[in-house]
């Protein structure tokens, strides 16, 4: 290993290392019954992301130096038995250097403004503890060199998701519209597991330098035949519709902005929303192989966009309009992947990333800028569009139905049937006992509840 | 045989004996749980000793050194090996945490006697290496849920029914494989009684009645001491794997393959906290079997360390909500209970171990579930995705439940429901543990690795097995 290397092998570790480090101290001490004070929280937090940032920036400017486009930093094997082993690698290149920057830049920014933002709320520690779980999530994800790596943060974001949108614990829509989340979540993880599966029976291989060659981002190829690259594909394209909120599952995004306004800036509005389209974007030499797929991506984002374009028109909060207006341009980014212009996709991630967030932490304060913006047009500006058809309008407000849609015909019918299935056996048990005291039967069903 | 410095694994089973009769004798609760607590831990060293003294010796199996046992019934039936030297320290930390962090409220109802017992015949089935002596030792082993459930008024009926099957069963097909001699493989006749009584042992759909029964009736201590050590699973190991033919392996997976979808959906849907947690547990065994039945290196691996991870974590979530029921009494999953505010700790706590047994990376079940889903997809390519789907219902149910209990409202209370120190111990030492094993896992699959070499080793090679190919894989 060179000196060099050696390095960019140790800021590149550093970048991953500093928010994990964090969440362990931060967990530690709250999981012990010492939940540090407020102000060490935001410096251990911001600690973390400055280091991470500035380790990051630094591996940057060595690949700029020397004219790198692809460094891998190897961890090892993180288990290793006979036939098996679980590698940990992480790869930096020309698309996991900029997310993780924006990731760091974000966080940073968006940290800072919850230091001040959470001041004295209750839930204080456990906001900034998943928070740190969130950022360190987000890294790893952008620098996963195989996939498994991909998945662990992948599962870290939903979960921190998960429970900052759950966030506001005194109420039952939070933990709700959380669960809702949750299982779209897991629908999605379990589809990007699915798909790694397929890569190793398939290919062998994990390692995306195996896979896609060992050609730095975007030139890689596809070893897969066609209708593998199709079946792995598919399953990524159903992974990021899941965490990109694409249709069909755009119904949990408005329902994630219960959560904190900081959060919901930037999981909704920059970073987690768009780790679909970052997904579709790491694994794009899969899309050259096989153009089924590619016209798959592209009709699913055109669909999402225009579905976000009718719904956002009729939101009566302004955090849902802000979700459905991102929506819009996540669905342009699938497009643009799609259609194979990958660093334009990747430049509209960046902008609209800083662009959303500044949008998002400015909702609290929307009031002022309306009252300013209508003093100086002297009138109220219109709220809804005029000539719009009524079907179009209820469409819209009822956001494409597609929650109603999900919850009908998929989840509903599983949960019956699980319910009957419960039914039978307590009326089985019952008959066996002959005289056994028979638990109450079910009401409600709160999966469902809304 | 290669011999432990000590006689451990014999000092793990006699000193919970010894304890169970003369807690019977004493009449004050407190006293009792003193000497309960006290015993198990002894016990609890003893195993952790064994096991450290065990990886020195480097063998693959080892006896105790002075084999009391030999001179009692003339056999030395008791050794440790790669599967249980983990497991037994595992198992004993579970008594002792249970023991530990049952409140003062509820120690006139939880019999600490019938639990030292149950510790002790525990220990002796995870230990015991003869075939008769396992099966005594489970037969054993279901009298003290049974007079448990007498004793609280509760109808034995579905719990007799099935253990009378399954102790039937298992005599009856060791019997036959007892006539059939030195056959590497084992006949139809004692096959097919084997792989029944396991079955109903470990609650494979379904058999599985008498283990959500046994949950809503018997205290939740005693159901999850008597279910989550998986001594079922221990039993197919020693009496089914190493000479069933293909096929009953093959209707062994699929079974427990489909269980495991079974439960994780019930548990979604489940309204009742105990049958809830009843169908968590049901869903992630049947995972272990599922990699057991794989009888490939990488599938058997996987299930063993599921294995772990349900010992430690699953049953951590239990404790979890058992220290829930000792404040608030039996309750259901019909409305949200916020209860976050008064008990952070134990939220915490359910959370860690309620997703560190669905595999959530980070946690002890993280790498299990992996190589598990990974072994069996290289045997079974279609119906392995259905652990996939397993999994994903089993963290849906997770999270719902999380958040029904301690979410959702606010709870008012007039007394202090804060977690005892001995609770808070409780928590420390499995989240230490849990998370422990997620981020350093390679001690734990490195001994899994070895069992399953032992186990597949044991086996005849049979053609008529899946067996996976492992070697064209390079990781998963």
């Amino acid at each position: 290993m060179t000196l060099l290397e050696y390095f960019t092998s140790r800021l590149g570790m550093t970048v991953v290392a500093a928010p994990a480090v964090a969440v362990l101290g931060l967990g530690g001490l709250s999981l012990v019954g010492w939940p540090p004070s407020e102000r060490i929280i935001s410096r251990v937090i911001q600690s973390a992301v400055i280091l991470g940032l500035i380790s990051a920036l630094a591996v940057l400017g060595v690949m700029l130096g020397f004219g790198l486009t692809h460094v891998p930093v190897e961890v090892g094997d993180w288990v290793h038995i006979p036939h098996y082993h679980f590698h940990i690698k992480f790869l930096y290149d020309r698309l996991s250097v900029p997310f993780v920057i924006l990731t760091f830049l974000l966080c940073g920014t968006v940290g800072a403004f919850a230091a001040r933002y959470m001041h004295r709320e209750p839930g204080f520690t456990r906001f900034h503890l998943c928070y740190a779980i969130f950022v360190l999530g987000m890294v790893v994800t952008s620098l996963a060199g195989t996939i498994e790596t991909l998945f662990m943060g992948w599962e870290l974001v939903g979960l921190s998701s998960a429970l900052l949108v759950a966030f506001f614990h005194e109420r039952a829509a939070p933990p709700r519209n959380g669960l809702r989340v949750w299982i779209v979540y897991r629908v999605s993880d379990a589809a990007l597991l699915l798909a790694a599966i397929a890569m190793h029976h398939l290919h062998g291989h994990g390692d995306f330098d195996e896979l896609l060659g060992a050609n730095s981002w975007p030139d890689g190829v596809s070893h897969l035949t066609d209708w593998q690259t199709l079946v792995v594909g598919g399953l990524l394209l159903l992974a990021a519709a899941g965490k990109s909120a694409l249709v069909p599952f755009s119904s949990w995004l408005p329902r994630a902005m219960e959560g904190p306004t900081p959060s919901s800036a930037v999981f909704y509005g920059a970073l987690s929303v768009h780790l679909g389209a970052f997904l579709l974007l790491r694994f794009s030499p899969l899309l050259d192989a096989s153009p089924l797929l590619r016209v798959a991506v592209v009709s699913v984002g055109l669909v999402t966009a225009v579905f976000a374009a009718i719904a956002v028109r009729v939101q009566t909060d302004i955090k849902s309009d802000l979700s459905f207006a991102s929506l819009i341009q996540v669905a342009l980014i699938v497009v643009e992947i799609g259609l194979g212009l990958r660093y334009l996709a990747l430049v509209h991630i960046l902008g609209h990333g800083c662009f959303r967030t500044l949008q998002f932490l400015r909702a609290p304060s929307l009031l002022q800028d309306y009252r300013t913006l209508e003093n100086a047009l002297g009138e109220k500006p219109a709220t809804r569009p005029a000539g719009a058809r009524d079907w179009i309008y209820r469409f819209a407000l009822e956001r494409g139905y597609l929650d109603a849609i999900l919850t009908e015909y998929i989840a509903r019918p599983v949960v019956r049937l699980f319910e009957a299935c419960d039914r039978w056996e307590r009326a089985y048990g019952r008959w066996l006992s002959k005289g056994g005291q028979p638990p109450s039967q079910p009401e409600s069903n709160s999966l469902l509840e809304d | 045989m290669p011999e432990l410095h000590l006689p451990l694994i014999e000092a793990a089973i006699l000193f919970p004996l010894i304890a169970a009769l003369i807690v019977s004798q004493v009449k004050r609760p407190d006293v009792a749980r003193r000497w309960s607590l006290i015993a198990s831990c002894l016990a609890l060293a003893c195993t952790t000793f064994a096991w450290q003294d065990f990886l020195g010796l480097g063998v693959p199996i080892a006896h105790d050194h002075w084999n009391l046992t030999e001179r009692l019934i003339g056999q030395d039936i008791f050794a440790i090996d790669y599967l249980t030297a983990p497991l037994l320290p595992s198992v004993s930390l579970l008594f002792v945490l249970t023991i530990l962090s049952t409140l003062r409220t509820k120690i006139r109802r939880f019999s600490f006697a019938w639990t030292l017992l149950a510790m002790s015949l525990t220990q002796a089935t995870l230990c015991c290496q003869d075939s008769w002596g396992i099966i005594s030792l489970l037969a054993l082993s279901t009298v003290p849920p049974y007079f448990e459930l007498k004793s609280r008024g509760k109808s034995t009926r579905i719990y007799v029914i099935h253990m009378a099957a399954f102790v039937g069963l298992m005599v009856f097909g060791q019997a036959c494989r007892s006539f059939e001699g030195n056959q590497t493989q084992a006949s139809l006749c004692s096959s097919v009684p084997l792989l029944m009584a396991a079955l109903i042992r470990c609650g494979v759909a379904p058999v599985h009645v008498w283990l959500t029964d046994l949950y809503e009736n018997a205290t939740f201590g005693t159901a999850l001491l008597y279910t989550t050590p998986l001594c079922g699973a221990y039993a197919i190991v020693h009496l089914v794997l190493p000479s069933a033919p293909g096929w009953v392996l093959q209707w062994l997976g699929l079974l427990s393959l489909i269980t495991a979808v079974y439960a994780a959906g019930m548990a979604m849907v489940q309204k009742d906290v105990r049958r809830f947690f009843s169908y968590l547990f049901l869903s992630q065994s049947s995972l272990v079997l599922v990699g057991l039945e794989s009888v490939s290196q990488v599938g058997l691996t996987g299930g063993l360390c599921v294995w772990a991870s349900v010992v430690l974590a699953l049953s951590g979530c239990g404790l979890t909500l058992r220290a829930l029921e000792s404040r608030f009494g039996h309750f259901e999953l019909r409305q949200y209970r916020g209860l976050y505010e008064h008990v952070p700790s134990l939220a915490v706590c359910f959370l860690l171990t309620g997703l560190g047994s669905v595999g959530f990376p980070g946690t002890i079940g993280f790498v299990g579930t992996e190589i598990l889903i990974d072994g069996v997809v290289g045997t079974y390519p279609h119906v392995g995705m259905l652990l996939i789907m397993a999994a994903a219902l089993n963290g849906i149910a997770i999270m719902r439940a999380y958040f029904l209990l301690f979410t959702g409202t606010r709870h008012v209370s007039s007394v202090s429901l804060r977690v005892s120190l001995p609770e808070r111990l409780s928590v420390l030492t499995l989240a230490a543990l849990i998370l422990g094993g997620g981020f350093v896992p390679q001690p734990g699959i490195h001994m899994s690795s070895n069992a399953a070499e032992e186990i597949i080793s044991a086996r005849p090679h049979d053609p008529s097995t899946h067996q996976v190919d492992d070697t064209g894989h390079e990781s998963a």
